[in-house]
């Protein structure tokens, strides 16, 4: 080694050293890039497993989505899959394998029983562990009470309650001349209990006149061949069948009227969830309507590229705009916060009003239940022009009849919401 | 029981000193997380197993509906629970798991009485029945099941355990020592209760009904007292999983959950006392730890369960207790290159299967679109050559096991390569 | 319940039943060919479907329809060759945990090869639409298939275990086993064939229903509870009473499920009127729709209680 390469090679290594020190202090100056993993708590398997599957899909597009435009500049997020298998048992377990991996964010939506349980489990830790707090997105389980006499600070609910949705649906149905007699089937469990009690008593307030003809409720996602209680809404002449319905059971149920040649029109609030629009196909056409909070074909919506890129991605369709939206929620209260510590967070959605593919969208700080309009929509033929993207590759889709707007389905709310002090 | 003498009554306390050690030593050493849910889990399905043992082992009634009886405890618990926390009632929640015991004691009296008429197939038939019969009114009558979410609880209602400040069972800890010491304390029970003359004439029942009847004690009265003891501890089980995971489901009476019962006893050995304690620990690791590893693991704990049945009915305990007399009497050394060759191909084999398992396990989730870790070493799925090396594996380490086995079998004497030995002839 | 309801719910639960009798027959066979009760044999219904998914794959619904069976029931003879013989002289309760520990493998199994969600089997095109309607609610044709399957294979299983010899050699080995073996005839060989044709008649079952409804790998969970039902009740080793059982049970679970009464409507009906605050209120209060899952299981208990033999049964504890 000659003097001056020896030389040389000092003067380089001083000279890395500089920049590695100068390289450290600028990098001080900003936060090291923090990761927020968010824990998805829904089945993946079992009859309800392929709702699950396309909504776990939606929320890791949603977050890829959210690290690219990052819409929370310095932050990750991750999203980490747990089978809870429709129970709520196994979704205590894992949402302690959850807080075991130092995750602070649960998504979940399929199942109010689940939704309960977590919700319990998560008030308890919180109460239990200060410090290590775990804040609620629910995405999709729509009992009024979780955010009306059972409301918790820690929850957030993303979609329409039912007894918002079926406040829209019910309008909609009082103006329609051809219902006379309506047949209510919903699954026997909270919220199943819930939708057939809002569905009597809004009919009874606005259109005394009809009958509600049967009234039936069967086990969650358990029953495979609905043809006997397809059989009693023919005997009783129904020619309305409104269901709170979702997955297998809406969509076994809708095959098991078309195998019977039921001509009834159903109104729902999930005939778009995945399975639905295979059974209804074409025999669906003019019959089917649905309740939610945005379609891919509303007037002038701009949401077309998230349809188009998840399609490519996932040869799936994207309904659960309901992630997106809680996703975004979070990352503007993240940036809002200044922080990602989820009682802050918390306290930096409460209030939180941003405009979203569907519409505005509030987060109401009383009762934590986010007002956003909501729309009808009618299965149809696809012409490209009402109906430019059919589901499940049906050659149908959804048709938008009705936007109602956000005050049209806002409800009054008796939570009376227990906070833990403001952090400063 | 085995033919070596008994040595003295400080052998006898050794495993029970060691036990004690071991429940209070755990949540003290690792004080987090995942250990603890271990350890309550172990616990509670120490006294469950060792419950369903005393119908199996004991009495030699095979049940599948055990879980009746562990559930219904489980939900009068938490009922009793919830009424303390509404009227501050003066039971303190470290009683509530007797609660459980006595709904536990009163489902088996009822159910008991029917079942325990008839013995054999046909007994397990009805318990079948009975079980799934309880599981399908769950959802009949939410009042007291709680319908599709259960019924939940919060185990700190109760105040402070004997007074003491902070001690309100929220924390992990507490709530393990507190499993800890009712595991404890039913094992002991169980213990005694099948040296009671009760627990002799049962086994009498189990080994000869006919001549028990013809000494003078009624089968069928002694089946319905042994079901009653073992719904009773059956329900503290019960009742300790409804103030760990402070939620009762229908999930706590189904058919799934008296199978992991069956399974955790069986796989332990039901001819020896510790032998279901045994199979929970096993049990529970497969269930808890296993299930962290691979998402395959209940298909090897039924391919377990069912070599198990096949090759060694007696259970692990069993299996234990013939290398340890033959250790005792010398004949394991002489087998041990034998042996040793053998556990070789074993686990060679094994390793195949494993690999066979993963590698399908991870095409069917190939939308997934992760690379498989095996042991730290990155495999394609889509590539045969990891297909063909876990096969040859299998097959390879499977002929060669079973050469070596006949060959030892010819070479040693009968004694040393007879049958496992079961609790039913 | 008009004519309409009551002619479209027997032609519901017949076809239920008919499928439960071709569930139940390969079991009542295997028992009483061999005592053993089959706890796997709702996991063989399963296989079944999947086997019929996985060929109607590659080649088309009715080759799979047809090899399905074919290669469950070779799989069963080799259950039944390497596993439970045995077993065999370890007594019955050996062999009941072989089967349980199997039931529990299959499913795993199935877990491990084809996933977690259910998969797409779907009945053929030329199945689609109607047989024929009753007043105005239209009976599929898949059903008529199914019921059209169902009594075909039966009506063939009675005539080849009446009339051919070897349905005699399996009848004699059936009453007399030591007596056939003494005859010259391989007793162990027609055991593996008989429970090799049983878990094909499963096969065949599942292929069929799982297209029906739902292929997914819970699907012989809740059927297999019922199939337990319909053994009981007809009697261990009947098959008249199997069939006649399938048929009760499927009928009754058609109907149950039309009748919004409950008994302290029953009651309402001739004065007595239960106060809400009686405890007993909630046990009356519920209607016989909301107990038809839990009505076979009632009629399991009773006739365990009141007549062990069941319906029809020849075979009890041996």
């Amino acid at each position: 080694m000659t003097g001056s390469t020896f030389a040389h090679r000092l003067v380089a290594l001083a000279a890395c050293s500089a920049a590695a020190a100068l390289g450290t202090q600028a990098a001080a100056a900003e936060p090291a890039p923090a990761t927020v993993r968010i824990a998805y708590i829904d089945p993946l398997s079992g009859l309800m497993g392929p709702v699950g599957n396309n909504l776990v899909h939606s929320w890791q597009y949603v977050a890829e989505l959210a690290n690219k435009e990052h819409w929370a500049p310095g932050i990750t997020f991750e999203i980490v899959p747990f089978d809870n298998k429709l129970s709520p048992q196994e979704s205590l377990n894992d949402l302690k394998a959850a807080i075991d991996q130092d995750i602070h964010y649960v998504a979940q939506g399929n199942g109010t029983s689940v939704a309960r349980a977590l919700i319990g489990g998560i008030s308890k830790h919180n109460e239990r562990n200060p410090g290590k707090e775990v804040v609620f997105l629910n995405y999709a389980a729509v009992d009024p009470d979780l955010t009306n006499g059972e409301c918790t600070f820690w929850h957030f609910r993303w979609d329409a309650n039912s007894d918002m949705k079926m406040e829209g649906l019910t309008n909609y149905i009082a103006k329609q001349k051809d219902v006379h007699k309506v047949y209510l089937i919903d699954q026997d469990y909270a919220f199943g209990h819930q939708v057939e009690r809002a569905a009597k008593e809004g009919l009874a307030k606005k259109r005394p006149d009809i009958e509600i003809v049967g009234d039936d409720f069967h086990p969650l996602a358990k029953v495979t061949d609905f043809s006997q209680y397809v059989a009693k809404m023919k005997a009783a002449n129904a020619d309305t069948i409104i269901t709170g319905n979702w997955g297998s059971d809406l969509s076994l149920l809708i095959k098991a009227a078309r195998d019977a040649g039921l001509t009834a029109n159903f109104y729902t609030y999930y005939a778009g969830t995945t399975g639905v629009p295979t059974q209804m196909g074409a025999a669906g056409a003019e019959h089917v309507r649905v309740i939610a909070y945005w379609n891919p074909n509303i007037d002038k919506n701009p949401g077309d590229n998230l349809v188009k890129e998840f399609k490519a991605k996932y040869d799936d369709d994207f309904y659960g705009l309901a992630a997106y939206n809680a996703l975004r929620g979070l990352a503007m209260a993240i940036v809002k916060a200044g922080s990602i510590e989820p009682v802050k967070v918390a306290y930096a959605l409460e209030g939180l009003k941003f405009h979203s593919y569907n519409g505005d969208i509030e987060v109401r700080a009383t009762d934590h239940q986010v007002e956003q309009p909501l729309y009808i929509a009618s299965w149809q033929k696809l012409d490209g022009k009402s109906v430019k993207f059919d589901q499940e590759k049906t050659g149908y889709g959804w048709r938008n009849e009705v936007t109602l707007p956000a005050e049209a389905v806002t409800l009054p709310t008796t939570c009376q919401m227990q906070r833990p002090p403001r952090p400063n | 029981m085995s033919g070596a003498p008994p040595a003295g009554p400080l052998r006898g306390l050794a495993p029970w000193a060691g036990g004690v050690a071991l429940l209070v030593a755990v949540p003290a050493i690792f004080g987090h997380g995942f250990a603890l849910l271990l350890y309550a889990e172990c616990a509670i399905m120490v006294v469950l197993a060792l419950s369903y043992n005393l119908l199996l082992g004991a009495s030699g009634m095979l049940s599948f509906g055990h879980a009746v009886y562990s559930g219904c405890g489980a939900y009068a618990a938490i009922h009793v629970l919830n009424w303390i926390g509404r009227s501050h009632a003066a039971l303190p929640v470290t009683l509530v798991p007797l609660v459980g015991g006595l709904g536990g004691l009163l489902a088996g009296a009822t159910f008991g009485f029917l079942s325990t008429r008839r013995s054999g197939t046909a007994f397990a038939m009805i318990t079948l029945g009975l079980g799934e019969l309880v599981g399908a009114c769950s959802l009949m009558f939410p009042g007291f099941f709680g319908g599709e979410g259960g019924i939940s609880g919060n185990r700190t209602v109760g105040g402070n355990v004997f007074g003491v400040p902070g001690w309100n069972l929220g924390s992990d800890i507490q709530m393990d020592y507190l499993i800890g010491a009712w595991c404890l304390a039913c094992v002991a029970g169980m213990r005694a209760l099948l040296g009671t003359p009760l627990g002799r004439i049962a086994n009498a029942v189990r080994d000869n009904p006919e001549r028990a009847e013809f000494v003078g004690y009624s089968a069928r009265q002694v089946r319905w007292l042994m079901l009653m003891a073992s719904s009773f501890f059956a329900g503290i089980g019960g009742g300790l999983a409804a103030l760990n995971f402070e939620i009762v489901t229908a999930e706590n009476v189904g058919a799934l959950r008296s199978g992991e019962m069956l399974l955790a006893t069986f796989i332990g050995g039901a001819g020896y006392f510790h032998g279901p304690i045994l199979g929970a620990v096993v049990f529970v690791f497969f269930a808890v730890a296993l299930s962290q590893i691979t998402k395959a693991w209940q298909l090897y704990l039924g391919l377990f369960f069912v070599v198990l049945v096949l090759k060694a009915p007696g259970g692990l305990a069993d299996v234990a207790a013939r290398f340890l007399a033959q250790a005792r009497d010398g004949s394991l050394r002489r087998r041990a290159a034998g042996l040793g060759s053998m556990a070789g191909c074993l686990l060679l084999a094994l390793l195949g299967l494993i690999l066979l398992v993963e590698l399908t396990y991870h095409r069917t989730l190939e939308s997934e679109g992760e690379g498989m870790r095996l042991i730290g070493l990155g495999l394609d799925a889509a590539r045969p050559l990891p297909w063909v090396a876990g096969a040859t594996m299998l097959l390879g380490g499977g002929l060669v096991f079973r050469w070596l086995r006949r060959r030892e079998a010819q070479a040693l004497p009968r004694s040393y390569a007879g049958p496992s030995r079961a609790w039913w002839r | 319940m008009n004519l309409e309801l009551a002619l479209i719910s027997a032609l519901n639960g017949a076809s239920y039943g008919l499928l439960l009798f071709m569930l139940s027959a390969g079991l009542t066979l295997i028992f009483s060919m061999m005592g053993v009760l089959n706890f796997a044999h709702a996991s063989f219904y399963m296989l079944g479907a999947y086997g019929g998914y996985q060929i109607s794959r590659w080649v088309g619904f009715w080759p799979g329809l047809l090899l399905s069976p074919l290669f469950i029931g070779l799989i069963g003879c080799g259950v039944e060759r390497y596993g439970l013989r045995a077993l065999h002289a370890r007594g019955p309760v050996a062999e009941l945990l072989f089967t349980f520990g199997l039931s529990y493998v299959i499913v795993e199994l199935v877990q491990v090869i084809w996933g977690r969600p259910p998969v797409p089997y779907r009945l053929p095109a030329e199945l689609d639409g109607t047989l024929f309607t009753v007043y105005t609610v239209d009976f599929p044709k898949a059903r008529g298939f199914v019921m059209l399957v169902a009594a075909l294979i039966l009506g063939s299983l009675g005539a080849v275990l009446r009339y051919s010899r070897i349905g005699m050699v399996i009848q004699a080995a059936l009453s007399h086993p030591r007596t056939a073996e003494t005859l010259g005839h391989d007793v162990p060989r027609i055991h593996m064939l008989v429970f090799g044709g049983g878990t094909a008649l499963a096969a065949l079952a599942g292929s069929i229903g799982g297209a029906l409804t739902v292929t997914e790998p819970n699907m012989g969970i809740t059927i297999g509870a019922i199939l337990f039902v319909v053994i009981v009740v007809g009697g261990m080793g009947s098959l008249a009473g199997a069939f006649i059982a399938s048929l009760a049970i499927g009928e009754i679970d058609a109907f149950a499920k039309v009748i919004d009464r409950s008994p302290a409507d029953l009651l309402g009906a001739v004065g007595l009127h239960v106060d809400p605050s009686n405890p007993l209120r909630a046990v009356l209060d519920v209607t016989v729709s909301q107990a038809a899952p839990v009505l076979p299981f009632l009629l399991l208990v009773v006739v365990l209680m009141v007549r062990p033999r069941g319906l029809m049964g020849k075979r009890e504890d041996h």
